[in-house]
Order: C-alpha cells, then structure tokens, then sequence
C-alpha cells in the first residue's frame, strides 16, 4: 500500500509541476502554414524586446479549429491568443468571447489595416482579430504554356475563356493538365472553392428566408461546369486535391493554371521551391458576366480569447507580430516576397514591394470581393466562400462531400444537389432557422 | 479456499477498479444523456432547453446514419477477416525453423508499434498519393493508370492501413497459441500420415480457436473506436464516415452537442449489441 | 537424406518469412529513408531507394521549429505514469478476481472491457468541462488518469488471465505458513507473475503512447506529447514528405527501439489467457 502511495504522490507532484508556469507566458494556439512558422523562428526577438515568453501550438488546420473551438465555447483557458479566421471572428466576438481589440496603440495604426479584412474580422463595428495574413483568391498561369497555346490571358478573364485555355494548354501525354482546382471535401478546401465559384454563376447557399438553394438551375450550372471542365483538363484524382496537392503540382509543372489563394503566389514564385518559379503570370479570378467574381476573401487572424488572465501580454504578442515593424524584420532577413500579405494599406503603398510581380494583382483581387454583398441575388448572409453562421462549417463540410463524391465519379450532379439540398434545409432546421 | 474473510478482503481489493470504471463509465454517460434531450449549441448560446427526443430522431433519419453503421462494419469486420487469415498463416510460418527468426519477428511486430496518426499519413501521402505516392511509382511502371486510393478505393484504402497496423497483434497472439501446441500431438498425427491440410483444419485451427476468439474480442473493441486514420485520410468523405466520425463531425463541425450525444447514446448501444453477440460467442470459448 | 530435405525447407521457410517481414516492414524503412533525403528527392520519379544525397537537415529543420526534447518527456511520463497507476491498481483487482471467484467476475471483467466501447469524440465535451473544473487541462496528471482508465480493463484483464494461471496450491501453503495477504501478493504472487507484468507494462506502455485523441484534445503547450508534435507536421505548404517523414521517425523511435529490445518479454507473454 505504502508504494501505491508513493506513486500516486508522485504522479501528483508530475501534474504540480506541470502547472507551475511564469506568469509571463503566453500559450499561442496557431496553424502550421509557412507564414506563422517563420513568425515563431522571430518570437526570441519578441521576447528580448518586451520579456514575455511565448509558448506555441501548432497544429494542422482541421486539428486546429477543433481544438480552439472546444476551447473557447467551454471557456477552457487554455491559449491566450488563437489563430482563427475570418468565419469564426464574427461569431465569437457577437458570442462576448473575444476580447474587443479597440485599444491598439496609436504607433499601431490600426486605420491602416485594409478596410476589407477589418470589416471581415468586426462584429458590430468593434475589431475582434487582428489579421497577420490576408488573401482573396486569384489565377496563377504558365505564361509559356499560354504563349504555346497561342492564347493570351486577359486581366480579368471569363470562365468560358479559362475552360477553353485550360483545352488548349492540356497535354496528357507530357503530365500538363490544363487547370488544377481544389476537389477536396471540406468547408475550408473544395467546399470554399466551389461556393465563390458559383457566386460567379448567380448562385447562393440560402434565399432571404435561409432556405437551401442547391435546386436552382445556377448551383446545376456551376457544378456540371466545373464537373466538365476538370474532366476535360484537369489532373486525375482531383477529387482529393486541396491546396497543398495543387500547390505541390503547379511548382513541379503539371498545371497550366491554377485558382487559389493569392498567398500561393510567393510559394509559386519562388526558385527555391518552384520549378516554374520564372513563368508564371496572374490574373483576376473568372466571372461569367453577371457582375460578381470568383475570388473569395480571407484573413489569418489573432484573438485573443475572453477571460484569458495574459490579457495584456497577449495584445503586446498581436501589436507586434501584426505590425508594420514585424513586416519590414521580415522583408529584411527574406525578401519582400516573403512577406505576410493583404493585411497593411501601406505595405501596397510601399515602392519596395508593390514591385513584387503577384503584389497588384493580390490587391486588386482582395479589393474585388465583398463578403457584404458576395452574391448576384441578395442572400442574408455575411461572408464570400462561407456564410457566417455557426451552422456553416457542418454543413458545408457535408455538402463538399457530396460534391467530391460527384467529382471522383461516385454519383451524379443531380444526385449531390439533391442530397444537398435535404441536408442543408435539414440542419438549419436542427438550428431554429426554419 | 474462499473463506469469508478473503471474499471480503477480495471485494475491497476490487473496489478502487471498480469504483473508478464505474465512475469514468457513469458520469460522461450521464452527461451524454443529459444532453443528449436538450438543445445545446455551444455557439448559439449554450443551453437552449429540453426538446425530448428530438435528437434522437435527426440523429437516426439523417440521411448519413445508415451508410455509418454499413461504414463501421465494413471496416471492423473487413479488418478483423484481414488480421485473423493472414495472422494465422503468418504464425504458421514463423512457428516454421528458420534462420533469423528473431529478427523477422521483430520486423513483423514493428507496425504495432507505430501510432495511429503516423501510419495514416505515412501511408496516405507517401504511399498512396496518386501523384507522388510510390504504389503509383509502381503502377506506372508496370504501364498501369495509378489507382486514386481515397476516392475511389476509400474503404479498402483505410482497411489496409488499419489491418496493418493490428496483423503484428494477431500474429502474435496467434503465434504464442500455436507455440502451446503439444509436439507429440502433430507428429503422431502426421506418422498417421494425415495431409498438412487436414492437420491444420482438424489439430491446429481447433487449439487455436481459442486465440481467435481473443483476438477478435481485443480488436473489436479498438476498431471500432478507429478515428485518426479517417481523420488524417479522407475525411469522412467517399463513403467512410464510421459512426464515431459522424459524431465528431455532429459535435465538433456542426457544434451540436445534443444531437452528438444523441448519437453517442446510439453507438453505445450498437458497442453493446456487439459486445453481448461477442461475449455469446467468445463467452463460450473463454469458460472451457 | 532426411536432412537435406529438412534444410531446403528450412532454406524456403526462411526466404519467405524474410520477404513478408521485409514487405511488412518496409513502410517504416521507407519513412526511416526518405527523412534523410531532401525534399526534392523525396518525390523524386522513379523513386530513390538508397542512393540519394544522405542528409540531417530535415531532424535539424524539425528541432528548431519544435523542441523536440518536451514533446519526449511528456510522451515518456504520461505513457509510464499511466501504466504505473493502472498496474496498482489493477494487481489487487486481478488478483482477487483470480483467486476468489464469484458468479459474477466473468460478468465484472466483460463490463470493463465494455467501458473501452463508449466513443472517445462522444464524451469530449463533457470530459472537457470536467477537466476545466478540476483544473486539470493541459497537466500530465489529468492525461495520466485518463489513459490509465482507458487502458485499465485491459491491464486487469491480462493480469487476471496470468493469475488465474498459478496454481491455487501453493497459495494455500503460504497461507498455512502464516503469510498474510499483502506478502502473499508481494512475494509469492508477483515474482510468478513477473513475465505476465512485464507484458502488460509493455503493451500498456505502447497503447499509451500512441493514444492520439485524448492526449491531443486535452492539452495544449505544457502537457502536449508526440502525438500533438506530430500534428503541426501533418500537410503543411508546400513539399513536406522529408519534413513529414523525420517527424515521425522522431515519435516513434523510442517506442519502436523499446519494443524490439523488449520484445521476447512482449511475446511470451502477450496471450490474453489464449493459451491454455
């Protein structure tokens, strides 16, 4: 017995240990994308700066907003800042359990930050995260594969002319696929793709009364679209293909062109990585005429969670590491190429960067998506690839599979709508809207 | 032997296992329950009130319920018929004189001790992946179309990474049954002249019975809690939402606890179905 | 002539248990390989097998971005401390199930291991609220009782199946020389069972460690084990298959070195009360 005691106490001195911890500590919950983990290689010049210690968690996406949305909606405590996005903020701050960040020093500037991502990362006018990178989505083209093509891409193309290219610069036989795109299940991955791809077709996710819209002839359109398209000129097994798939693609050759996120743009770009690093050209996401694009919106953001007792440390760790200071450290040791985008008005108006060749068109791009008014028809949603409901990332998660389903061949369009649309309407009747 | 002192000492010597199961048994599924009647969405507010059954009834007529239940028992069942076949022909060999056998042993036994997260994305990205993966290196080579292995082959994608990392277990198991074996018994039976088939199916699988039994029981209870190689792999999507993953995906994705606990009350009572059909079989087994 | 045949066979039973083992290992060496490639070589078409540029940059690359060391330490406490706790646990138990039957231990046994049924993802939320109330979020105490319940009924179950095979005889002589219950677990009882111990340490020790869902989910810097260090390394940008593939080989190396030098110990006695 006397052992058994000795080990207990022994376990309880481990768990004694394990929570005695310097009251300057902060507990960083993070996702593990290249920008947030060059960030923690600069956090040793955080901590000489103001003395506060910075201990991170970093996690895949999908793991990551599993463990901070638990966290935070059972006031667990356990991080003093999360990185989250544009879809969650909202919600959160209108929930109370984010801290209100409307006292940012004046040497912040926090007027600087485009009005955009501000206004995405608001809830009532009060800023609930501070963006550390922003992005709208764009085309990445092989200007080589164009040129042989004997096509030339205009600024702002149109989704018949992307098909066509995407035809005309596929060559099975040498591995090019004409246009790579996101299949992948998920709200975040094909489901964020395929939802402002059909804000371009007049499509939306719910009429002013929240009724799903899957059984209109434009969510028909988008999908045999898009269906049709990658069937013709898009790479095989597409159906799990998200962003690092088409990422790692495109850099070893095999796309003609791609639409994704502009931060791709400098992984694209760059020699290091990228075997197409010195062909590439950009342009804006396609639309189809009816007066709405196809690029999306989205912000990396820090919050800070409600009721976090390193409140103040916190707000120091976000002013510094969304500054425009920690954005000139970094054009410094890497490159302005390198550094975190579409969060600072005047990182575009800065000569050094605005050379950078995706830097225009990332702006432009950001600057074309409303997340207000994303829709042709009105819908009574905030939010370009997503809506802003709590109810939207289950949902969404189960559509995209049902879509992804259709693009591996497993059942028909009609068939996705139409489970699509049961499951939506069925949810959102679970939620009290209906 | 069991005087009444020992009973009782022997019921205090049980009591700290049994009160702490009972108790990691009871109050998580107390509070399942509770929720499980009530309206509960963290980010609507919480506590929204008591609505019955009305969980139950979304949980079961949602049109993902059916295919989770096909889902869950094609996975177990097709992992356990995997393990136990070539788990039982695996320790036939190596119950063979060979050289080396140790280390063949320790390669054998090496999956088990890989963790699940890891073997998932092992085999997903480096293995699987159609483009960079080296069964499509393979494919190609051999002038085949590289097989896109989570969507079009998802169930049999994530079986073979399961079975792999449970067949060292079976094997071993079943190597140590097969090991117990008397000598005599299979010389004298093949003095008689009897065919290695006949040996196996008539002396061997019967001693081993017993060791099957335990292996299915064993595996059973871990497969059917299989999470991170969905999770790491498809998703969910392509036909592979188990049932365990359908209540993640009600409680965290959607964020709706109720209706998760809805479902949890459901697949604790599906784990019971198959503990009590298990126990009928193995039960048997176990006594004698 | 009996002896040649008998070596052939010895010679083809080799070859093939050679080969299965190698196909069976192969994953494991192919991840082992490709975390001392560079990342370009690691997707390299045709594939590279041995004769690639042999590097460490992807260990020093995942040590600097994660200190490894921390993750280790909480992965070895957590995994021991759980399987001690259980061990103290369960030996009493066993024992007395062993040794003083009733009509219902059978019946107490299947309901602990029907404990390990209840779905992990369904009790998350409310096992979460516990551990707020108790402060137990994030501390290793809080994951050395839960994987300890976890694996508790099945560290019963192995040890009840060793009992269970000691003969009751010399238990009785014991006692008739006057030992007392608790020497008679410590001096009779433990030394016989010490192979079944030993086993049951070691699987508990691997479940332990590879448990991924609860060490994940109720930790977040201090507490956090390899299966959370390996979570920031699962499909980042950009080529990571070299990344990827260090990063595991750093998880499970000590698991798997523990296992091969122990695995006589595991073998001997990994049976479940199978053989009878």
């Amino acid at each position: 017995m006397k052992n058994s005691i000795r080990v207990l106490m022994g376990a309880c001195a481990l768990g004694a240990l394990a929570t005695a911890s310097s009251a300057e500590t902060i507990t960083i919950a993070t996702v593990n994308n290249g920008d947030m983990i060059r960030m923690q290689g600069y956090t040793d010049q955080f901590t000489a700066k103001t003395g506060i210690d910075v201990e991170w968690v970093t996690l895949e996406e999908n793991v990551l907003r599993q463990r901070v949305t638990t966290d935070i909606s059972t006031k667990g405590g356990a991080f003093d800042i999360m990185t989250i996005g544009m879809y969650e903020t909202p919600i959160w701050g209108a929930n109370g359990w984010l801290v209100p960040l409307d006292d940012l020093s004046a040497e912040y500037d926090v007027d600087d930050i485009l009005p955009a991502m501000a206004g995405g990362l608001s809830h009532d006018g009060t800023l609930y995260a501070a963006p550390f990178y922003g992005e709208s989505s764009m085309i990445m083209y092989r200007t080589d594969l164009m040129e042989k093509a004997g096509l030339e891409m205009p600024a702002a193309p149109t989704w018949e002319f992307v098909r066509e290219a995407a035809a005309a610069m596929t060559d099975r036989d040498a591995d090019i696929n004409g246009i790579c795109l996101r299949g992948k299940a998920g709200w975040g991955e094909g489901g964020a793709f395929i939802t402002a791809m059909s804000n371009s077709f007049g499509a939306r996710w719910f009429d002013m009364d929240w009724n799903a819209q899957f059984d209109t002839d434009a969510w028909a359109n988008t999908l045999n679209f898009f269906v049709g398209m990658m069937n013709e000129s898009g790479p095989a097994g597409y159906a799990t293909n998200g962003f690092n798939e088409n990422l790692s693609l495109f850099q070893q050759g095999k796309c003609g062109m791609w639409i994704d996120a502009t931060v791709a743009a400098s992984f694209v770009t760059n020699p290091a990585e990228s075997t197409v690093a010195d062909s590439v050209g950009f342009a804006l996401a396609p639309d189809t005429g009816l007066g709405k694009r196809s690029n999306w919106l989205w912000a990396w953001a820090l919050a800070i969670p409600a009721g976090t007792q390193q409140e103040a440390a916190a707000k120091q760790f976000i002013e510094w590491a969304t500054s425009k200071d920690y954005i000139e450290l970094v054009a410094e040791n890497e490159g302005w190429a390198n550094v975190p985008p579409g969060a600072r008005t005047s990182l575009y108006e800065n000569p050094n960067y605005i050379e950078v060749p995706f830097a225009q068109m990332t702006l432009d791009s950001i600057l074309s998506a409303d997340p207000n008014n994303s829709t042709v028809e009105p819908s009574p949603y905030v939010g370009v690839q997503f809506a802003a409901i709590p109810e939207f990332a289950g949902i969404a998660t189960e559509v995209s599979q049902e879509f992804s389903a259709v693009y591996a061949g497993q059942q028909t369009v009609e068939e996705a709508l139409a489970k699509a649309q049961a499951l939506t309407n069925d949810a959102m009747e679970a939620a009290g809207y209906r | 032997m069991a005087t009444q002192h020992s009973r009782s000492a022997a019921r205090l010597m049980m009591a700290p296992a049994v009160i702490l199961l009972l108790g990691w048994m009871l109050v998580p599924l107390t509070m399942t329950l509770y929720f499980s009647f009530k309206k509960y969405l963290p980010l609507r507010g919480g506590d929204l009130g008591w609505v019955g059954f009305d969980n139950y009834v979304r949980f079961v007529t949602s049109s993902a319920f059916w295919p989770s239940i096909y889902a869950t028992l094609i996975i177990v069942g097709g992992v356990l018929v995997i393990t136990v076949t070539l788990g039982v022909l695996l320790a036939l060999l190596l119950d063979r004189p060979m050289w080396g056998q140790g280390i063949v042993r320790i390669l054998v036994i090496a999956p088990f001790f890989v963790m699940p997260t890891v073997s998932a994305l092992v085999w997903k990205n480096m293995f699987m992946d159609p483009i960079n993966g080296l069964f499509a290196h393979l494919w190609k080579f051999f002038g085949a179309e590289p097989v896109q292995w989570m969507s079009q082959a998802s169930l049999p994608s994530i079986i073979m990474i399961v079975s792999w990392q449970w067949l060292p277990f079976a094997t071993l198991i079943l190597l140590t049954a097969i090991q117990s074996l008397d000598g005599e018994q299979l010389e004298a039976s093949e003095m008689d002249g009897a065919p290695p088939l006949k040996r196996f199916w008539f002396i061997i699988l019967p001693h081993m019975s017993r060791a099957i039994t335990v292996v299915i029981l064993i595996q059973t209870i871990f497969l059917l809690a299989v999470f991170a190689e969905i999770f790491v792999t498809t998703g969910g999507a392509f036909g592979t939402k188990t049932l365990s993953y359908l209540i993640f995906q009600r409680v965290l994705e959607s964020q709706n606890i109720g209706l998760g606990s809805a479902g949890g009350v459901y697949a604790i009572i599906l784990a019971n179905i198959i503990a009590i059909f298990l126990m009928r079989i193995v039960g048997k087994n176990l006594d004698n | 002539m009996a002896r040649a045949v008998t070596t052939r066979r010895k010679a083809i039973n080799t070859a093939l248990a050679w080969a299965i083992g190698l196909l069976i290992f192969f994953p494991i060496l192919w991840t082992i390989l490709t975390s001392f490639k560079t990342e370009g070589q690691a997707i390299a078409d045709p594939p590279i097998f041995l004769f690639f540029d042999w590097t460490l940059e992807n260990y020093a690359i995942v040590q600097e971005r994660s200190d490894y060391m921390r993750y280790l330490v909480n992965s070895i406490i957590i995994a021991l401390g759980s399987t001690a706790l259980g061990i103290v646990i369960a030996v009493p138990a066993a024992w007395s199930m062993a040794f003083v039957p009733s009509k219902r231990t059978k019946d107490i046994l299947m309901w602990m291991l029907s404990t390990k049924m209840l779905p992990a993802v369904g009790v998350l939320y409310p096992i979460y609220l516990l551990f707020i109330k108790m402060g137990l979020l994030d501390s290793r105490m809080g994951l050395v009782v839960v994987l300890m319940l976890i694996n508790l009924p099945i560290i019963v179950w192995m040890l009840y199946t060793y009992f269970k095979e000691i003969p009751g005889e010399i238990l009785e002589a014991a006692r008739m020389d006057g030992a007392t219950l608790k020497e008679e677990i410590i001096y009779i009882l433990t030394p016989m069972a010490v192979p079944g111990i030993a086993s049951t340490l070691l699987l508990n020790v691997i479940l332990a460690w590879n448990e991924a869902f609860w060490t994940l989910n109720l930790t977040a810097a201090k507490a956090a084990p390899l299966t959370a260090f390996i979570a920031s390394y699962s499909s980042p940008e950009g080529l990571f298959y070299a990344k990827l593939s260090a990063a595991s080989t750093m998880a499970i190396a000590p698991i798997l070195i523990l296992g091969w030098f122990s695995q006589k110990q595991l073998v001997r006695g990994l049976t479940f009360g199978a053989v009878k």
